[in-house]
């Protein structure tokens, strides 16, 4: 046999998330041991000395996301990493970093669930958890990596757009994702560039008045004083109550992502001219789909695969565009349907199959080629 | 020479009155910081104050400082992370007894971490802004909305318990002494975590529902048993400059970049392989499955490894997935392995599933207690015993990978010896590795 030209790492998606903070420019790291999310409380907290940052373990997930959004005001680039025990002490303060326009990346370790679950199984429940885990119904940005070289781009990106929109940006990866070791092609990593955070040193911390546009963020320490609060407020951060003022703040939560929702569609599209059927998954799930596409396609039959990348904000004109010419529409996913109602609802008269499970094993590749036939 | 004269800011307050109940100690505390501030010639844009919620919540915003109001109780979460990211600002926590009670951890944590923060307790001994329900300070059998028949929780000492745990200060008094400003000054100045109770007067709730007044205020702490004063102060290390003086050697070195692993050998595969190793957590499963996918990395294969274990990683089963393959393969799971090992009671307690699909192409490597498997595979049983030397726990993982990799011969086995080869384990590895060797003959 010949030898292949790749040259090959052997990489857990952990660590790529990892260095994707690190080589976004992260400088601030609070987390709370939990399985399957302490490699990276303990990869940064090696790392980030190395770079000038700080890294803590804080007293809970509640203290941990707090030290985050602190750290975040007075210049740092911040992460915290958890699971949904952790996501559900975070609820509070994903809020207040949405009020308070506060970048912050919150990578989201999925485990089985509920409660206590399964630490070391493997699921996907959390994907409508990480979407509306705070109050008020705002929107945030949740990435989804499916492969280890896509954890590694996609934490770079969350800390792109937590920078450009003002607000938590998640990660959502899972067990399987997260601690599985692979072989993975180094030229597979995209080169990036951190992106430096727009900041000024005088002037109002917030700005409704643009339709669409984020102000550039005040940081603490850095000319004039200013604030940040987390009750409803101005755009100086006073708190009002006026009812112009108070639908300005809201409106601006909303429009900063809906006035820019084609440039957060992230997807990865592999259509099939003629396919009658659709794959559509994401995450560890994405694996079996893609293989049984593959087999499909092996075997005659014109197949297409969609893997999203961006979860949340749903990437609606993607999938519409995916589904042209479609018939079926299979969604793979290790719950029992939770992100396929988001499917359903653009699928319009296309029959959409679940395949699920919630026993803690992943998807087979048997179980998706069964839905073909 | 011309001399420059520098005028110190005459008030940190804006022009707008406080929002405060007419009598509200938090008014006279407000004051006394201004006083403080002024007395420090504090730079207003390197100053924080870190508001809670509750009626002290509304403080923030009649300062010409910066402001943080965040959630309740969590302010000296804020307040942590804004001393780390940047050590040279004075961070001032502004929260009432409330706070202390929900983000009571967050307190202590602080003040055992010794972070570089000031924190001010506004403490009127009940929920003013709510409707005077009862907190962790109301003493007990204080009357409250909560507690109409009187309190029956003993009321927390913030001080002691600040300061029995590592604070630098912890100061408790009333906003009617007359030396509050000085010790804020003192408190300000301090390195490390410092805290100042200070009791006033809840003029809405609590002291209409209870004699509760000033002239008995400091009676009435003693009689409770919590002495007013400078209860704790000692020298400390703050915790952000002690962050970066123990990480000062490691400053500037790289952080981690990919490192490919040279291929020196030439695999044998023409089509993926998946094995399965079902053993004994403390087995060194993992570790001995990561050497089989480094040897057929190094000889140009492509390999992932999922490995399943229960939380307490020394006791249980440690099962291990491995794909190998000529060319890059998508995540998935494996249902019916091309091989599979079976070593040790826990390992074959999770070895059903495979089994039952295993047909007659496959091959099952175990040990004697398990040669009479019920499954179509082809079964080749070692016995650990007929090994020469004692196979310890930790090794039975590489043993048998290497008798695997003898029959399946996936890579070659000096790609294998030269990944035993190296690191601090290599006498182990490649005694295990001759083990392996000698059992498969």
């Amino acid at each position: 046999m010949t030898t292949s030209a790749r040259a090959y790492e052997y990489i857990d998606g952990a660590t790529a998330i990892v260095r994707g903070a690190l080589d976004a420019g992260c400088t601030f790291f609070a987390g709370y041991p939990i399985t399957p999310a302490s490699a990276i409380l303990m990869q940064m907290t090696n790392e980030l000395p190395k770079v000038g940052g700080v890294a803590m373990q804080g007293e809970d997930e509640i203290a941990s996301i707090g030290m985050c959004i602190g750290a975040a005001m007075a210049g740092a680039k911040a992460m915290t990493a958890s699971s949904a025990p952790g996501l559900s002490l975070y609820s509070e303060n994903i809020g207040l970093a949405i009020m308070g326009e506060v970048p912050l990346v919150i990578v989201h370790m999925q485990r089985l669930g509920p409660a206590t679950g399964g630490a070391t199984t493997v699921a996907q429940g959390d994907v409508q958890f990480v979407r509306w885990g705070t109050g008020g119904g705002y929107p945030v940005i949740v990435l989804a990596p499916s492969t280890v070289p896509e954890s590694y781009a996609l934490t770079v990106k969350a800390f792109e757009l937590a920078e450009r929109f003002r607000l938590p940006v998640f990660v959502v990866s899972d067990k399987e994702l997260g601690m599985t070791l692979s072989a993975v092609d180094v030229a597979d990593y995209p080169a990036v560039e951190p992106v430096e955070r727009p900041t000024r040193t005088s002037g109002l911390p917030h700005a409704f008045d643009q339709p669409g546009k984020v102000s550039p963020i005040r940081q603490y320490g850095e000319g004039d004083p200013f604030r940040v609060t987390g009750s409803t407020h101005d755009e100086g951060a006073y708190i009002t109550k006026l009812p112009e003022k108070v639908a300005a703040l809201n409106e601006h939560l909303i429009a900063k992502i809906e006035d820019h929702l084609d440039e957060l569609e992230f997807v990865d599209a592999d259509l099939d001219a003629g396919a009658k059927t659709l794959v559509i998954s994401y995450g560890v799930s994405a694996g079996a789909s893609r293989a049984a596409v593959e087999q499909s396609r092996d075997g005659g039959t014109p197949t297409s695969m969609l893997v999203v990348h961006s979860l949340w904000p749903v990437p609606e004109r993607a999938l519409a565009e995916a589904m042209e010419g479609i018939e079926r529409v299979i969604v793979p996913e290790l719950n029992m349907g939770l992100y396929r109602r988001e499917i359903e609802r653009i699928a319009g008269d296309r029959d959409v199959l679940g395949v699920n499970r919630i026993d803690g094993e992943l998807i087979t590749l048997e179980e998706i080629v069964d839905t073909f036939s | 020479m011309s001399t420059i004269t520098v005028t110190p800011i005459a008030t940190y307050r804006t022009e707008d009155k406080y929002p405060f109940c007419p009598g509200c100690g938090h008014s006279i505390i407000l004051d006394r910081l201004n006083e403080a501030m002024i007395r420090l010639d504090m730079d207003p844009s390197q100053v924080v104050l870190v508001s809670d919620i509750g009626c002290v919540g509304l403080s923030d915003e009649y300062f010409t400082t910066s402001a943080f109001h965040g959630l309740h109780g969590r302010s000296s979460t804020y307040a942590t992370g804004i001393k780390l990211a940047n050590p040279e600002l004075d961070v001032i926590v502004l929260m009432g007894d409330g706070g202390t009670g929900i983000g009571g951890t967050h307190l202590l944590s602080a003040a055992r971490r010794n972070i570089g923060i000031t924190v001010i307790v506004m403490n009127n001994l009940n929920f003013g802004m709510t409707g005077g329900q009862h907190s962790v300070t109301t003493p007990e059998a204080g009357v409250t909305p909560t507690t109409p028949l009187g309190n029956l929780e003993h009321p927390l000492d913030i001080v002691a318990t600040v300061g029995v745990n590592g604070a630098a200060y912890a100061y408790r008094g009333s906003s009617f002494d007359k030396d509050i400003a000085d010790r804020l000054v003192e408190a300000i100045e301090k390195p490390g975590f410092a805290l100042l109770d200070i009791w006033d007067l809840c003029t809405a709730y609590y002291i209409r529902a209870n004699k509760f007044t000033r002239a008995g205020m400091e009676e009435d702490m003693r009689s409770w048993g919590l002495e007013p004063g400078l209860l704790y102060e000692r020298d400390v290390v703050e915790y952000a400059d002690g962050y970066r003086r123990i990480h000062a050697d490691l400053a500037g070195k790289p952080p981690p970049t990919p490192r490919p692993i040279p291929v020196t050998h030439e695999h044998h595969l023409d089509r993926p392989m998946s094995i399965v190793v079902a053993g004994s957590a403390g087995g060194k499963i993992r570790s001995a499955v990561k050497s089989v996918a480094f040897g057929a990395i190094k000889s140009g294969l492509w390999a992932a490894q999922r490995d399943d274990f229960p939380v307490t990683v020394k006791a249980g089963h440690s099962v291990s997935q491995l794909w190998l393959s000529p060319e890059p393969m998508p995540l998935r799971t494996v249902t019916r392995p091309d091989v599979l090992l079976i070593i040790s009671g826990d390992g074959f307690a999770k070895a059903g599933p495979y089994l039952e699909r295993m047909t007659a192409e496959d091959l099952v490597i175990t040990i004697p207690d398990y040669a009479e498997l019920d499954t179509d595979a082809k079964v080749v049983v070692f016995d650990p015993k007929a090994a020469t030397e004692r196979i310890p726990k930790t090794s039975m993982g590489l043993v048998y990978t290497t008798i695997a990799m003898t029959m399946v011969d996936p890579f070659p086995l000096d790609a294998l010896r030269d990944v035993c080869s190296a690191g601090s384990f290599a006498e182990v590895n490649l005694q295990a590795m001759n083990t392996g060797l000698e059992l498969a003959g």
